[in-house]
């Protein structure tokens, strides 16, 4: 007898803990959500009474919005704490702020942090769900599976796909948990940059290394280029912004080796003119906004399963 | 002060100093060991007490020669009262205590305080080591001299390592003319500064910035050579990784004047006891992989690290229940090194004897401090083992101030159940 699949997660912490039938569960359910912010009226009352608490330590623009607008669709009522009006900035302690939400009776919590593994020290601290929204440089699972959902719409399929990664891959979240995740569904991540950017072991999660962006692109049936994160890095990576894109950005000659219905991807926000050309991103392959569109979607398949998917 | 004669019997007499490894008793009288010999050969005298010892050791009083006591500056971690009496439950008689307090150990007024506590409130000897630079800033020499007078055994830079190398060479030629041991904590810091794991796969997939094995052995290999270059010796502190015990292997057998520790954890556990940011198992050099672990494990049994010390280093819960990154370094490990160390001699990688060369015998001689032996006449620091005793290494029993550390709520086989100091029991498990 077949057993009944069910998506059993409360907390969402990183790709890493999801299986290949969680990701396309929650891929299905983003894709049946998407309608919903094609409609007049962009509101269903499947999460009516619940609240979620958007904690954000680290700027953020389109991953709030993102996260507020999935809540907000599903009639949850939602409420920001960022770092400049936490009282983090009074030297209160993540535990403590946990402690404090809480005796609140949040249903789910969102957070971003600077630091890899705060979502999971919030996690053991607190009654409701945490959703990750990008800790340090481990994960960002919502972009992973945003991406993975744009991916598939485009090509019907994630299996043996040939999926290139180029830049600042070290200090990418993103990176992370899309080599996690596409690995898992069958494709095959091929990264490139600095080598200074390219953390060690990485092969050991499922990517190839390539020296030359070139080879990264060639065959490839998504091209992703990350932004070069100038904030997380402590000594000198690269010569100089003009040499990155000499040699590692992204622009129309790279992308003709690339199969021709590749498509081309990045997470925002763009270093226009260093990680990729504005022809590249502007240009009919480009499905950069899809990712936006979809991100509202997958976050309100995330915020629907944990809450137990009922009522839909 | 005069304390009761005790003797004690029974017991298997491991004296590595006088290759002894056999059946025996020993009467300790005042604060001396005024007879050894073989069992039921020594009577005790009328008003004294005599403890049976069958199937435990008697050892000499084990020597930790690199502790964190936090006093002054840091009192609601350790003082020099709670941790020396958390050194008595686990074995310990006697500790060198590192100079990152606050202030810095860096003059006689801070040596003379630490002394003058250890001597009112401790449960321990206490070997203040001395800084090797003002404020430990690494600019320009302390004052040895000064130091020395006042009562420190070593000098060194743990906890803000000298980068500057023309400073450590000055520091081992001036340390000749005080006869002090320089200690180094061997870390390039360009190489591992913000780092918070060992660097490789798993600092990869965690999100942590990593701290490459080479930022110790880059030093390692620096102080080994200037020491050569100067002719002086020199101590490396908390060895953690293969090659580093290589290096030290080579230059042994070069002749080089060269003494070397590592700590429990190193031979007991590898990264993966991070597990997900766990951050009792974050420390300073971190945590490195399996295949160093074995390396120290060797280093350990052929002889090229003399010494097992427990680099214990307490820390509240404020620096340590917190994110992974920003948490503090280190872990308290002075009540688990006795079952960790025993658990190499269960493994038949250590011989009885050989763990208490590690533990006792070695510090005194590298120190050059008292102890180390069970010779008739000498003081009476004495250690007494129960190899079999299992316990679980739970919170609520931890003497020290500071509960950090990653043995938590193990089952431990091996307890120290007896610690004399001078002739006074300063710990005790056993009725008596």
């Amino acid at each position: 007898m077949e057993t009944q699949y069910r998506f059993q997660k409360k907390h969402i912490l990183g790709i890493e803990d999801l299986s290949p039938e969680d990701i396309s569960f929650i891929l299905d359910a983003a894709d049946s959500f998407k309608e919903i912010s094609q409609r007049s009226i962009k509101k269903v009352p499947t999460l009516r009474g619940k609240t979620v608490i958007h904690l954000f330590f680290e700027p953020s623009t389109r991953t709030r919005l993102s996260f507020e607008i999935a809540a907000k669709r599903m009639s949850a009522d939602t409420f920001n704490i960022s770092a400049s009006t936490s009282s983090a900035q009074k030297g209160e302690t993540l535990v403590d702020t946990a402690r404090n939400l809480t005796s609140m009776n949040p249903d789910i919590i969102v957070i971003r942090h600077s630091s890899s593994g705060s979502p999971h020290l919030l996690a053991k601290h607190i009654g409701a769900s945490v959703i990750n929204a990008g800790d340090g440089t481990h994960e960002h699972p919502s972009q992973a599976l945003l991406d993975m959902l744009t991916v598939r719409e485009n090509k019907g399929q994630l299996k043996d796909l040939k999926i290139a990664i180029i830049g600042d891959i070290i200090h990418s979240r993103v990176a992370h948990s899309n080599i996690i995740g596409f690995t898992k569904m069958g494709a095959h991540v091929h990264v490139s940059g600095p080598a200074t950017l390219i953390p060690p072991g990485i092969e050991k999660m499922g990517a190839t290394v390539c020296h030359k962006v070139e080879e990264a692109i060639e065959d490839a049936d998504v091209v992703m280029a990350l932004r070069i994160q100038k904030e997380r890095q402590f000594d000198p990576l690269f010569p100089s912004l003009r040499e990155y894109a000499i040699c590692f950005g992204v622009n129309d000659t790279r992308i003709q080796s690339a199969k021709p219905d590749a498509i081309i991807m990045h997470p925002g926000p763009i270093n226009r003119g260093v990680e990729m050309t504005c022809e590249v991103a502007d240009g009919k392959r480009s499905v950069i906004m899809d990712q936006v569109t979809n991100g509202v979607a997958v976050r309100m398949a995330l915020l629907y399963l944990i809450m137990g998917g009922e009522d839909r | 002060m005069t304390t009761k004669p005790l003797l004690l019997k029974n017991g298997r007499i491991i004296d590595p100093a006088n290759n002894i490894d056999q059946q025996g008793d020993i009467l300790i009288i005042n604060n001396q060991i005024a007879r050894k010999g073989k069992s039921g050969t020594l009577s005790c005298p009328d008003n004294g007490r005599i403890v049976d010892l069958n199937g435990k050791w008697i050892v000499p009083g084990l020597i930790d020669m690199h502790v964190h006591l936090r006093e002054p500056g840091e009192e609601y971690k350790e003082t020099i009262a709670s941790g020396t009496q958390a050194a008595a439950a686990g074995g310990f008689t006697a500790v060198a205590c590192m100079p990152n307090t606050n202030p810095v150990n860096d003059c006689q007024t801070v040596t003379s305080f630490i002394l003058a506590k250890a001597e009112k409130e401790g449960s321990a000897r206490v070997y203040p080591v001395g800084a090797i630079s003002k404020s430990s800033s690494g600019t320009e020499l302390a004052e040895f001299g000064e130091m020395k007078e006042a009562g420190v055994v070593a000098v060194s830079d743990d906890g803000r390592p000298v980068a500057n190398s023309q400073l450590m060479r000055r520091a081992l030629e001036y340390s000749s003319n005080h006869n002090l041991l320089v200690i180094s904590h061997s870390e390039e810091m360009s190489l591992s500064q913000n780092g918070a794991m060992n660097d490789g796969i798993l600092s990869t997939r965690l999100g942590l910035r990593g701290i490459p094995r080479v930022a110790e052995e880059i030093m390692v290999y620096r102080d080994l050579a200037l020491a050569e270059y100067v002719g002086r010796p020199v101590h490396i502190a908390h060895m953690s990784t293969r090659e580093s015990v290589d290096l030290v292997r080579r230059a042994k057998a070069k002749g080089c004047k060269v003494s070397a520790e590592t700590a429990p954890h190193y031979f007991s556990l590898s990264e993966e006891a991070i597990g997900l940011y766990d951050t009792k198992a974050k420390m300073n050099p971190p945590l490195r992989t399996h295949d160093d672990m074995l390396a120290i494990r060797d280093g350990l049994r052929d002889g090229t690290i003399d010494a097992i010390a427990t680099d214990h280093a307490p820390h509240s819960v404020m620096e340590k229940d917190v994110e992974f990154d920003q948490a503090a370094n280190g872990i308290i490990g002075l009540e688990t090194a006795v079952p960790l160390t025993l658990a190499l001699v269960n493994k038949n990688i250590l011989t009885p004897s050989r763990m208490i060369e590690l533990l006792s015998v070695n510090p005194a001689r590298i120190l050059r401090v008292e102890g180390g032996t069970l010779s008739e006449g000498k003081i009476a620091d004495i250690t007494v083992i129960d190899p079999e005793k299992k316990f679980v290494y739970s919170k609520e029993g931890i003497v020290s101030k500071s509960k950090n550390s990653p043995f938590l709520n193990w089952e431990l086989t091996g307890k120290a159940v007896l610690t004399i100091l001078g002739g006074k029991i300063t710990f005790s498990d056993l009725e008596i």
